[in-house]
């Protein structure tokens, strides 16, 4: 008997160890990024292509608004509702007083300065893939935004979604150092596939997901259910998704679909973001897309 | 002689079939009659959208045509085009959600608001291209407004 609790015991702390282990926080060390300089201009192409503003800028923000990266907007999801914070360059509410080190850590390894977790509904998993330039260059741009004083709301979620730890296993399956299209793409195409998979996260939204919250790869832009529980979002796939490139390009920039329909939901706000990219970079979604292997069922 | 008639019976039967099969399956008028409202706002909202993206050339009167039936169209009086059981979750061939009947002042808001996003693109239409282009986006912006509160997204 008391072996037997013994036995239990050491796999109990066995288990607890690997745990500890397999969730340790994994950050970026500064050494790494010494020789990064970076450059607000070209930051700013990868704040509208990162799409930033859609969840930080305040709820119904417009124009020049949308720089005001104050939080507050609501991401519906079946773990709980999920609150963007405050990233504006304020040192106490924002991200003021953050080393180019901690941003990069958050951004790619999903870790907060503090060490914990973030929820993937901040998309890290796709900002994993940016290259550490454009990273530097967006912590440049960043800093050049107006200070919010709001402060970052709590997330509405519940037990057992509150222990930020189990997302250390989360990542473990999902946090992926490899693109989801793979094979023989043009310059152009790999292009559209960085802007898309590491910068736009289209897939997030686009691509269903699996019983544990991940994207199902095997479904890549298949189209899912809307998380706010009404209607489902376009498959994006060339079988179903038949405009041609100039039209899907032309969408991205003036939200009008080849019938002339407007861009509504989140999509409206997708489409002012890419609005600010260059005509080549809206072509180049647009062929990745085109390069996406059908999923038609 | 024979061949032919029967031949004649199926060319009829295959094309009434063909007929109802490609009729929107019978939605009611008033759902027709909005969705026909819609097609022809798009008709026209498409002239100037080439016109914006360099698609087309500007053309002023051509615009300014575009932009009057667009303000025409926001004066039609919407009393009759939204009875109760029109929504997505009684009819198939709409996407007009049940919030609507649950909003309907709040709905028609945003209608008026197409009206005056009209307004302006009528007033700059004809002034040259950059004009239009500008006044362009608050029409846009105004289907989307009420797409996404009231429309399904497929």
């Amino acid at each position: 008997m008391r072996r037997l609790l013994l036995i239990l015991v050491i796999l109990a702390l066995v288990s607890a160890g690997a745990f500890f282990a397999l969730t340790m926080p994994d950050r970026v060390a500064p050494e790494e990024l010494a020789d990064l300089t970076g450059d607000a201009d070209a930051g700013g192409a990868v704040f509208w292509a990162g799409g930033c503003a859609s969840c930080h800028a305040g709820e119904d923000a417009e124009g020049e608004d949308r720089l005001i990266l104050s939080g507050g907007q609501r991401l519906a999801s079946e773990f709980g509702t999920f609150v963007a914070p405050n990233i504006s360059p304020d040192p106490e509410h924002g991200i003021g007083d953050w080393t180019l080190a901690e941003f990069v850590t958050a951004m790619q390894n999903g870790i907060s300065p503090e060490g914990r977790h973030y929820y993937p509904a901040f998309p890290y998993t796709a900002y994993r893939m940016a290259t550490r330039q454009d990273m530097a260059d967006l912590f440049a741009f960043l800093s050049t935004l107006p200070a919010s004083v709001t402060p970052s709301e709590p997330h509405q979620v519940s037990f057992p979604v509150t222990i930020t730890r189990g997302i250390g296993l989360w990542n473990l399956l999902h946090l992926r150092d490899d693109y989801v299209v793979d094979g023989d793409l043009t310059e152009h195409e790999a292009r559209g596939r960085y802007l898309s998979e590491a910068l736009a996260h289209c897939a997030e939204c686009h691509t269903p997901r699996d019983a544990t919250g991940g994207l199902d790869r095997t479904r890549w832009m298949a189209g899912a259910p809307n998380p706010t529980g009404r209607g489902t979002i376009p498959a994006l796939t060339p079988d179903e998704l038949t405009w041609s490139v100039e039209e899907i390009a032309a969408y991205l920039n003036d939200g009008f679909a080849p019938d002339f329909d407007t861009a509504g939901g989140q999509m409206a706000e997708v489409v002012e973001n890419l609005s600010n990219l260059t005509s080549e970079d809206r072509l180049a979604i647009a062929a990745y897309l085109k390069a996406l292997p059908p999923v038609g069922e | 002689m024979k061949f032919r008639s029967i031949l004649a019976a199926s060319a009829v039967i295959v094309a009434t079939g063909f007929g109802t099969a490609t009729i929107a399956q019978d939605l009611p008028m008033p759902v027709q009659a909005r969705q026909g409202q819609f097609k022809m706002m798009g008709l026209n909202i498409g002239v100037l959208v080439a016109m914006a993206r360099g698609e087309a050339d500007y053309d002023a009167d051509r615009a300014q045509a575009a932009a009057d039936n667009l303000v025409t169209l926001s004066s039609i009086d919407q009393s009759f085009h939204w009875p109760e059981g029109s929504d997505n979750m009684t009819l198939v061939g709409t996407r007009a959600l049940p919030e609507i009947w649950d909003n309907l002042p709040d709905m028609l808001d945003k209608w008026g608001a197409f009206g005056a996003a009209a307004d302006g693109l009528a007033a700059a239409a004809g002034e040259g291209l950059d004009p239009m282009r500008a006044a362009l986006g608050p029409v846009g912006n105004s289907c989307s407004a009420c797409h996404d509160d009231y429309r399904a997204s497929d």
